[in-house]
């Protein structure tokens, strides 16, 4: 007798939850509203990536085309796979003093792997990523970028 | 006037305004078959009307099957989260046309040591199958090809050919993994045909008959799910869960699933061989579906509820054929649902479910059916 209460249990309980599972399905199915697939490209007009998305790492100027970046070459030192080239150069500052400072800070962005330790391990916070992800050229010469805009200095203060 | 120049002077015209056939078929296949009786010698008749049967039958099963694969795309998509084929043609109803192209480009590999012929003639009894079973099915008021007498009887048997199909198509491969996969399927059709056939059987005793045609007028004043209750419900359900097993379909696919023994016993299949595998397994769900339609949801019979006469002249206003579409598309849609919700089951899954579960459900409701029909328990 005990057997077949327990045969009988467990059919009901098989059958609930297998429509509990057809529930779930069939409120994705008749709610088109929880689609999340993008209509790429023609919604690019009002296309917005999520706050995190790592697009292309970019230097980010002010309004004085002044950067944070200081030349110290540790972006460089923390890059897996030598991405990143400093090029820096000595100037000489109003007190007389010789300093370092970043001439090209080269980005090859065809080596890049994303895993955004250069942004991480910046001390001044010089470099973030960007949102852009329509990266594809035609010639790949146009993939090796230098991230300070020419003719910017550093931003005061940041050193 | 002699007779004969009478007959021979006037061409039969049908019996009814044009509007009418939509309602009952039967005046417009009298009067084709009145005008080709004029026309030709009865031999030469009946020659034609096969072959005009055939090319219907042959038209509307591509007709389905391109339906069916392109709503199968789609209704799996919405049910996971995206869109489905929506590039080819507005909202991708080109889809499967492409897919076709596609496959039919394909070159068909010969395999060495196969038995080649045996490999070729697999795909088609598994066509020939399904394309027997479409012909018993009621698909209006007098749209029935053959009305056998034991129509039920007919259908059963002869989509179980389908085996001999799958089991040529494992073993000619040359193919071990094909081979076991074949074996598998084999012994999943023959188990769920059981089940299938005794859930048909139940509805027979309340029916009293196993002839399509006198299942759905007995249908007439409200549909076998609704007046033999529990046991009529119950046999639905199983017969959904059978049928779907039996087609090889649904969660329980094991025998063919891409990731499962690298797709079973048609591994070895490329080209238009596949495309008629695939196409005969759609076909076999439709197959199933209209006959779970005709047998528990009243096939063409529109939704009569007793006696209340002006309720059913409203619904009778919808024509026949639009309402046997609407119910086997949603007992399509219904295996449609189970298939994208349940996770596949494994071989000695499947047969546990059978042998242990469902055959015993049957046997008890056959019992139960029987009684409440001796007992006129049901409405």
């Amino acid at each position: 007798m005990r057997s077949i209460i327990n045969y009988l249990k467990e059919i009901i309980f098989g059958v609930w939850s297998l429509l509990k599972g057809m529930k779930v399905t069939g409120s994705y199915f008749f709610r088109p509203g929880t689609i999340i697939t993008q209509k790429y490209p023609s919604n690019r007009k009002d296309l917005v990536m999520f706050e995190r998305f790592k697009g292309e790492v970019v230097m980010p100027h002010n309004e004085k085309n002044e950067h944070k970046c200081t030349g110290c070459g540790i972006c460089e030192l923390n890059c897996p796979n030598g991405t990143i080239e400093i090029i820096s150069k000595t100037i000489v500052t109003e007190d007389g003093k010789k300093k370092r400072a970043i001439d090209k800070h080269i980005y090859r962005l065809s080596m890049c792997t994303f895993c955004a330790l250069c942004v991480k391990t910046c001390p001044s916070n010089a470099l973030a990523f960007s949102q852009k992800f329509e990266h594809a050229v035609f010639n790949r010469a146009l993939l090796i970028k230098q991230l300070n805009k020419p003719g910017s200095q550093l931003m005061k203060g940041v050193e | 006037m002699l007779p004969e120049i009478v007959a021979l002077n006037t061409s039969p015209s049908l019996s009814v305004p044009w509007w009418k056939v939509v309602y009952d078929f039967a005046p417009l296949t009298e009067w084709i078959d009145s005008s080709l009786h004029n026309a030709m010698s009865p031999f030469w008749t009946t020659v034609t009307e096969m072959l005009l049967i055939g090319v219907l039958i042959l038209l509307f099963y591509a007709l389905v099957g391109l339906f069916l694969v392109y709503a199968e795309r789609k209704v799996c998509a919405f049910m996971q989260n995206r869109l489905g084929p929506n590039r080819v043609g507005p909202f991708g109803i080109f889809q499967t046309i492409a897919d076709l192209f596609k496959l039919l480009f394909k070159e068909l590999i010969p395999i060495k040591d196969a038995d080649s012929f045996l490999f070729n003639l697999a795909p088609f009894i598994v066509i020939i199958a399904s394309f027997m079973a479409i012909a018993a099915i009621p698909f209006a008021k007098g749209l029935h090809a053959i009305d056998l007498n034991i129509g039920v009887l007919y259908v059963i048997a002869v989509s179980a050919m389908g085996v001999i199909g799958v089991l040529l198509a494992g073993w000619s491969s040359n193919n071990k993994y094909s081979l076991i996969g074949a074996m598998r399927s084999g012994a999943q059709i023959v188990s769920y045909e059981l089940s299938v056939g005794l859930a048909l059987i139940t509805i027979v005793i309340m029916a009293g008959s196993m002839q399509l045609s006198v299942i759905v007028e007995a249908q007439r004043d409200g549909w076998f799910i609704f007046k033999g209750h529990i046991p009529a419900f119950i046999a639905f359900v199983i017969f959904l869960i059978s049928s779907t097993a039996e087609t090889n379909r649904g969660p329980f696919d094991l025998a063919e699933a891409e990731s499962e023994l690298t797709a079973g016993y048609h591994t070895e299949y490329s080209g238009i061989k596949f495309a008629f595998f695939f196409l005969a397994e759609y076909i076999n769900m439709f197959i199933v579906a209209s006959i779970a339609a005709t047998v528990f949801l009243g096939g063409w019979m529109p939704f009569h509820v007793g006696h209340w006469g002006g309720f059913n002249q409203v619904m009778d206003f919808i024509p026949p054929f639009i309402w046997y579409i609407g119910k086997t598309f949603f007992v399509i849609f219904l295996m449609m649902w189970f298939k994208w919700t349940f996770p596949r089951l494994r071989i000695d899954q499947l047969l546990t479910l059978e042998w242990k579960y469902l055959l015993p459900i049957n046997l008890v409701n056959v019992l139960i059916m029987a009684f409440i029909v001796l007992m006129g328990w049901h409405f």
